[in-house]
């Protein structure tokens, strides 16, 4: 297979085409436009046969989604920033009347003051909805998971919204090489749209976002939500390993760099895993103890594989590119509530909001213990 | 090349910073190389000082963090030098190859290369400086070779501009008088 030069939006892009969705609702917002331009020009030159749907905005484009996913279409969409805050609302009710829905989010930073670049804090404003989160190191995993994203969502055991979220510029708007799979054998390894019941099979009736009273149905609709979600798990490494037959790269819940004899991990999601990587690197080539935790599935997150990797460590260092204001920022709070009970010390830092970069040398001065001025916060710590 | 080498493109947005810095790494890409092009995104206007970045290694390059200490400099755009230092973490050893007739004053130390990039973009019926500085810069690192360069600059150029315009552009370029 010989790597072509895409930026990790247009390898997002390939990714939806090669899954044939029937119907993509679309909104622009930048860093996520150029997905659904690459997309919309697939479609225009014939190269997708999907009703490409022009809505008046994400909040729309997601209502437009739910309908169309359970009216029996496989259908994807794209968003960032301000306007999955929009959507958000409708998120939260795709996921509960389980549309398996395909997505992309560009990962931007909430307003205000605005800001184009990347955080993800809009990822982690419907952190809670029920979708499942996928979140990507560069553009070839970008691709990637955007292609296993249907094969997880329409999963008869998840039937559930599934985004693949990467890096706003950073990735959307970078070049890179990405070996893109042949569009038959993704067609194959994606099959054929189905869900249980499609509502535009009249000849088997089902009702879909009833009023529930808290008597009944409520929380039980709530509780089997959740143990989708979680089921999201199990077959993102089984998808994963099919995956990995067909392309030889390979996914897992949690990807473990360098962690024999590791003392002191960082752990972190997206792009700046790669730059961890090469700090690791050097930092190994000059005796150091270090390594990388990299999570793929924020949700569901894999709680029983951060805590295996993380056996040996004896301190933990959490990278959040999301704050909280108030409280503990979401990632480092998911990784205390795992590690609790541990020996191990926790270190937490707010790094990179509204784009601010991370350097290698910025790395290095934090697993040396420092907090870099340009930085970020560095929270609480276990001990203090 | 066995290293990371970094590359720093400033021009005004509207320039083909972007395109070229992406050219490069199509034509690199060709040749195997590990490559990552990306431009910074400031205020969206065009005119309005802008600046790329192209990433080369000979093993895959998994960083993402923005280039502060590029060992080459392009100036697309000869009067960025009033306002902006071009020169800015450049590494020691490192050049600036600069879109100009004459050595402008605020360049007067370390190594840098006049390459005459208007008049030959000029001479080949193109609108800016981009394919021509390809060439020099292609010719300053040694690669990707002329023939490889060209192809991607036509690739990346489609039907903006005639093959034959793009492809002496370029080679005018890559034999700049050093």
């Amino acid at each position: 297979m010989t790597a072509e030069l895409l930026t990790g939006g247009e390898a997002i892009a390939h990714g939806m085409r090669q899954g044939q969705p029937d119907v993509v609702p679309v909104y622009p917002i930048t860093p996520q436009t150029p997905i659904i331009q690459v997309f919309s020009k697939f479609v225009s030159d014939g190269r997708s046969h999907a009703e490409l749907v022009d809505v008046e905005s994400e909040h729309s484009a997601m209502s437009a989604a739910i309908g169309a996913a359970l009216a029996g279409a496989r259908t994807m969409t794209a968003t960032s920033s301000q306007g999955l805050a929009l959507m958000a609302e409708v998120v939260y009710i795709a996921a509960s009347m389980r549309a398996p829905i395909a997505m992309a989010i560009g990962n931007r930073a909430l307003s205000g003051p605005i800001n184009i670049h990347c955080d993800h804090s809009d990822s982690m404003l419907i952190r809670d909805s029920g979708i499942v989160q996928l979140f990507a190191e560069n553009a070839q995993e970008a691709y990637d998971l955007m292609v296993m994203a249907p094969r997880i969502a329409e999963h008869p055991d998840v039937l559930l919204p599934v985004a693949v979220c990467l890096d706003g510029f950073t990735i959307t708007h970078a070049a890179e090489p990405v070996e893109l799979l042949p569009d038959d054998v993704v067609a194959t390894f994606v099959g054929e749209y189905h869900v249980p019941h499609p509502m535009l099979e009249v000849s088997s009736p089902t009702t879909r976002g009833p009023f529930a009273m808290p008597d009944y149905y409520y929380y039980e609709l709530r509780h089997a939500q959740g143990v989708a979600l979680r089921n999201a798990l199990d077959v993102f490494i089984d998808v994963a390993a099919e995956f990995e037959a067909l392309s030889g790269r390979r996914y897992e819940p949690v990807q473990s760099y360098r962690l024999d004899g590791a003392e002191r991990v960082l752990i972190a999601l997206g792009s700046t895993a790669g730059t961890i990587k090469d700090a690791v690197d050097e930092l190994r080539d000059e005796g150091e103890a270090v390594g990388l935790l990299r999570i793929t599935p924020f949700r569901p997150l894999p709680m029983d594989e951060i805590r295996a990797a993380l056996a040996g460590a004896q301190r933990v260092i959490v990278l959040d590119r999301a704050d909280s204001p108030g409280g503990v920022a979401p990632l480092g709070a998911e990784i205390a509530a795992t590690l609790y009970g541990s020996e191990c010390e926790l270190e937490r830092h707010v790094y990179g909001l509204g784009g601010r970069d991370l350097g290698v040398a910025d790395v290095r001065a934090i697993f040396a213990g420092g907090t870099p001025d340009h930085f970020g916060v560095r929270e609480h710590s276990w001990p203090a | 090349m066995s290293q990371l080498t970094e590359i720093r493109w400033h021009a005004r947005a509207g320039q083909g910073a972007k395109t070229a810095a992406q050219t490069l790494a199509l034509a690199l890409l060709a040749e195997g190389k590990s490559v990552q092009a990306f431009p910074e995104y400031g205020p969206e206007r065009r005119g309005a000082p802008l600046r790329a970045f192209t990433r080369i290694s000979d093993t895959p390059i998994r960083r993402h963090d923005g280039v502060t200490e590029p060992g080459l400099v392009v100036v697309l755009e000869p009067s960025l030098v009033h306002e902006t230092d071009v020169t800015e973490g450049l590494l020691s050893g490192g050049a600036v190859l600069i879109n100009a007739d004459e050595r402008p004053a605020e360049l007067a130390a370390g190594d840098v290369h006049c390459i005459p990039a208007d008049r030959i973009a000029a001479d080949h019926n193109l609108a800016f400086a981009n394919i021509a500085m390809l060439g020099a810069v292609a010719a300053w690192l040694g690669a990707p070779s002329l023939e490889h360069l060209q192809d991607a600059a036509v690739r990346t150029l489609g039907a903006k501009a005639s093959n034959a315009d793009v492809r002496a552009a370029v080679a005018e370029g890559y034999a700049w008088p050093r």
